[in-house]
């Protein structure tokens, strides 16, 4: 991925609203899952289809309707969306329904809500877009294969002028709580603006969606462009600076050149060393960002790391609650987001002002 | 002056949780009034919601589907349909 793509449109739900993102008011949490903050999801959904919606689908088509709407575009010619779980609540529901009822009397909307689609197929409905639509679903990297598939349209002349795409993720009363049986999750007593200090295993989570309507075309409304996104599945430590300096280099980058970079940093002693490696050598001259000891971690996290990079290049401006070292910055250009979950699924998306 | 029964009201409060529609109270629900469309505005996923209803909660298994538009045109033909066959 060498072309670029421009960000005309943006928006995210996460635990943490925006709002206290830059005014240094993020709150901490005493669970190892918690929900993302409640949205007025009746200003901009239809009471009669709000009510069969899941919290993924509320957040995905409320965020996917903001972006659309701050870049002026009323129908995307395309919707990709990453999702890794899809809608776990719907699909809760359904089993549940198939337990009580002893396989019988089982009524569809569960059903059909269950699917990873739906969040993409409910924009669709609502939006009245024929378009393509597409959903990945790749565990960590669901939000950068989307990301790559909406390149490949604007690189392939199908005639696609601007792409909606994003992440969504959402937690389920009985299956998130899953991740503690394999220790995907911290045990004991947790204060969540704490983890990166943490001394043990597992981590934190939560829900969120981030939206955003790209075009191949700068317009009057871009702010942000997005240079490039790559996935390795599996990748070394060494393997890893090497490759970070070939992505930054086939950007026409230096590594000094970099102003900030969003680490994925979790808290999980297992896995953290891949970011600790780099912030202690490839980016110890460079402004490093940690966000997930805020909103947790999730599959589609990396598309509110996207956001979060973005609208650091819009204001001009560095949330300090997030910063894990203590460089000056003034006017941020570049930002490198990285991100690995158990150590599997790295991927760099860069971003950069115009 | 219309004829509200037990059913009538059991039946609007189970349209209302069945089908999820927040912010309605079962008064909301005239007894004559048109279930989908112009009235209280359901459509075919709640249609089918109601045949489920209609078997798990009366024992009326609905086997010809074009009944349907029938039956759940009000809740007062909802109701008269399930006071003739109710099984239980």
């Amino acid at each position: 991925m060498s072309r670029k793509m421009y960000i005309n449109g943006m928006a995210s739900i996460a635990a943490q609203t925006e709002e206290d993102l830059f005014t240094e008011n993020l709150q901490s949490f005493s669970e190892n899952i918690f929900p993302a903050t409640s949205v007025n999801y009746k200003e901009y959904i239809k009471p009669m289809m709000l009510r069969r919606m899941s919290k993924a689908i509320k957040m995905g088509l409320v965020t996917a309707k903001r972006a659309l709407n701050e870049a002026g575009v009323d129908v995307p010619d395309s919707i990709i969306v990453g999702t890794g779980e899809g809608c776990k609540q719907d699909t809760e529901k359904f089993l549940e329904n198939i337990l009580d009822e002893n396989e019988s009397f089982l009524t569809p909307t569960a059903f059909i809500q269950s699917t990873h689609n739906t969040v993409g197929g409910q924009i669709a409905l609502d939006l009245k877009c024929t378009g393509y639509n597409m959903t990945y679903t790749q565990n960590s990297a669901s939000f950068e294969s989307a990301l790559i598939d909406a390149k490949l349209q604007f690189t392939e002349e199908m005639g696609t002028r601007c792409v909606l795409v994003g992440g969504v993720d959402e937690i389920a009363r009985i299956s998130t709580p899953f991740y503690n049986l394999d220790g995907q999750l911290k045990a004991g007593e947790i204060n969540t603006a704490k983890i990166l200090q943490s001394s043990s295993e597992g981590t934190i989570t939560s829900e969120g969606a981030a939206f955003f309507l790209l075009s191949e075309i700068r317009t009057q409304d871009s702010f942000a462009e997005i240079s490039d996104c790559m996935i390795y599945r599996n990748i070394s430590e060494e393997k890893l600076q090497e490759e970070i300096s070939w992505f930054l280099k086939k950007n026409d980058l230096k590594i000094d050149e970099l102003d900030v970079v969003i680490l994925g940093n979790n808290g999980d002693t297992r896995y953290d060393h891949y970011y600790q490696q780099l912030q202690e050598d490839l980016f110890k001259n460079t402004l490093q960002l940690g966000y997930k000891n805020w909103v947790g971690d999730y599959n589609t996290v990396t598309a509110y790391a996207c956001w979060l990079g973005a609208e650091i290049l819009k204001r001009k401006e560095i949330p300090q609650q997030l910063k894990l070292n203590n460089l000056p910055l003034k006017q941020p250009t570049s930002i490198l987001v990285y991100n690995q979950y158990l150590g599997k699924n790295h991927s760099l998306t860069l971003l950069r002002s115009l | 002056m219309p004829i509200m029964t037990d059913l009538h009201t059991e039946l609007k409060a189970s349209i209302i949780e069945q089908l999820n529609l927040e912010d309605m109270e079962v008064s909301d629900i005239e007894n004559d009034e048109p279930l989908f469309g112009d009235g209280l505005g359901l459509d075919s996923i709640d249609a089918l919601e109601l045949i489920v209803l209609l078997e798990k909660d009366y024992g009326i298994k609905l086997t010809d589907p074009k009944k349907g538009r029938e039956i759940f045109e009000s809740i007062n033909k909802m109701a008269d349909f399930i006071e003739a066959n109710r099984t239980k």
